[in-house]
């Protein structure tokens, strides 16, 4: 990588890491929050994750502007829906616009996305749309440049009927494990918890993060390593 | 749904299908024939109501043109043409930049906006004091980074569709609105339009600050900067900025992030514009700091002795002199 040049007219990527997870009554939806120009982070809070209605959200990654664009438009294509159906619309028709948007324009667009939400008649749904517009309902969904420090961890840490809590720990335990190993992964965690209930947003700073392996806490003085506990080992 | 909701709809609507119904090249394909009959209906409409026939053009320009163009819209063509161009060895003309350093900060009242003055061609100055702090709206200002023509261009197109929009609705311009606008726009020409911006202003809801990026993506913060002075000014408000700043502090911070861009990068320089936008009031401070003045002015002034001297003079009318007489066939009631 060029350190010397910035180049600040690079397309505006997101780096990313998004989850999104089933649980027992809900999804939980989780994502990392660097955008990057090149080499430089053009935004270290950004939110990626978009709401699309009042009970589907979007985890976006790739480039910024194809999946800004697609979630706007499939929010108002959604909107229209909602009004001529009558009703809430469904997870299932959110997660099929966003995949058609994304097969029909495969070539001009570099965008993937993991759709999830809470709908009357499947409850909790969590729809994978990557790149070229497959759509694939999974009971989790991992996505982005930092996916692929994950599937491992997933494969052994995910299990099914998860009660909420314990799912926004492993997504926000997962976004950390990420964001430790990808560069292009970093800043604060966001997390949205949607169930019958509603919808729920928190946010994890990155000093309330877990550390991983050889990660120093952030210190004002070099002698208070010294007076520091070591890190915890991952606890499984 | 409430009534303002469904106004808003149909109002987005009309901005949309304006650019649909062009049909450029990278809008995407939507098939959802049900879902969107209700805007098909309104497309219909819309180009009924077009004083141009679009047919009828697309039939003389196929006797005409050898090659017609597929669709309308925007082409490419002269892009491939530039990169081959480039590859064979040809050097681009050299257009204006900004080479620039533009910010802007939310503070407790509403937003201020900072930029300095330098537009350069090349490795030469060709602008030592140009404005790059555009207006969009009573309301709201945008500062621009990139190719000068591109933002001054994109700029004064947007701020003339709010004020036709302000006029279809009676109501204040919103920042969302003109973000909507100028995104949509730099999506469609899919980044080739150069232009960065930082667009802040205060409406109804609140104070609002925005950076849009050539390929129309755009980004929500508390405070922001842009061009290629970015990385000087993004380190002094990483360290000095705060939530609920007063105006005057808002002002220094903004000033000293500007000036960190005028020191530290080439492609920035001369003076310090400020704008501060609050609610119901703006004030534009254009040179509002000159840390750069010219040092060495001669006291004696200059005097040129060899002038042009004047041989001869003659005057040719090119038209007859015609008098009108006052009173003479006017038109009377």
């Amino acid at each position: 990588m060029d350190l010397g040049k910035v180049n600040l007219d690079a397309p505006h990527s997101m780096g990313t890491t998004i989850i999104g997870v089933t649980y027992n009554g809900g999804v939980v939806l989780g994502a990392d929050s660097r955008t990057s120009t090149g080499v430089y982070v053009a935004n270290r809070a950004s939110d990626k994750i978009t709401q699309l209605t009042d009970n589907v959200f979007v985890c976006r990654s790739g480039s910024a502007a194809d999946s800004q664009i697609v979630s706007d438009y499939v929010r108002y294509f959604l909107h229209q829906h909602t009004i001529q159906l009558g009703q809430p619309a469904t997870v299932k028709v959110a997660a099929n616009l966003v995949r058609l948007l994304a097969y029909n324009n495969k070539n001009m667009l570099q965008t993937g996305m993991i759709v999830g939400g809470w709908d009357k008649y499947e409850g909790g749904k969590i729809y994978g749309v990557p790149l070229g517009g497959t759509i694939i309902e999974q009971p989790f969904s991992i996505g982005g440049s930092g996916s692929s420090y994950l599937y491992g961890f997933f494969d052994q840490a995910w299990k099914e009927g998860m009660t909420k809590d314990e799912a926004e720990q492993l997504v926000v335990k997962a976004v950390s494990l990420a964001i430790a190993r990808d560069g292009a992964s970093g800043g604060v965690v966001r997390t949205v918890i949607i169930n019958s209930e509603g919808v729920t947003r928190n946010f994890y700073p990155g000093d309330k993060l877990p550390l991983w392996h050889e990660e120093l806490e952030p210190h004002n003085s070099l002698l208070d390593i010294l007076n520091s506990t070591s890190p915890e080992p991952m606890n499984i | 749904m409430s009534p303002k909701t469904t106004v808003s709809v149909t109002l987005n609507l009309s901005f949309i299908k304006t650019q649909i119904s062009s049909a450029p090249r990278y809008s995407l394909k939507n098939n959802f024939s049900d879902s969107v009959s209700l805007s098909q209906s309104h497309s219909h409409k819309l180009s009924s109501a077009f004083p141009i026939d679009l047919s009828e053009i697309k039939k003389r320009m196929s006797q005409v043109a050898v090659e017609a163009p597929p669709k309308g819209g925007f082409s490419f063509d002269l892009c491939r043409r530039n990169g081959m161009l480039s590859k064979k060895g040809v050097p681009p003309p050299s257009y204006r930049k900004t080479g620039t350093t533009i910010v802007g900060l939310i503070f407790q009242d509403g937003v201020i906006l900072g930029a300095d003055t330098r537009a350069t061609e090349g490795p030469i100055v060709c602008d030592k004091n140009c404005e790059k702090i555009h207006y969009m709206a009573p309301n709201i200002y945008c500062c621009g980074a990139g190719t000068a023509a591109d933002t001054e261009a994109v700029t004064d197109m947007v701020s003339s569709q709010l004020q036709l929009h302000r006029y279809h609705t009676g109501r204040e311009s919103r920042v969302v609105t003109a973000l909507t606008l100028l995104k949509s726009h730099l999506f469609k020409y899919q980044g080739h339009v150069q232009a960065a911006l930082v667009l802040g202003g205060v409406d109804a809801n609140g104070p609002h600050l925005h950076t849009i990026y050539p390929h129309g993506s755009t980004d929500t913060l508390p405070f922001a900067t842009m061009g290629s002075g970015s990385l000087a000014a993004m380190s002094v408000f990483e360290s000095k900025y705060r939530e609920g700043l007063t105006k005057e502090e808002g002002i220094k911070l903004v000033c000293e992030a500007i000036c960190s861009g005028i020191f530290n990068d080439l492609g920035s320089g001369s003076n310090v514009d400020v704008c501060v936008i609050t609610k119901g009031q703006k004030e534009y401070l254009r040179n509002h700091q000159l840390p750069n003045p010219r040092t060495y002015v001669s006291s004696k002034g200059f005097s040129f002795p060899r002038k042009t001297e004047v041989l001869l003079t003659r005057i040719t009318p090119l038209k007859e002199m015609v008098e009108v007489i006052e009173g003479g066939d006017t038109m009377e009631e």
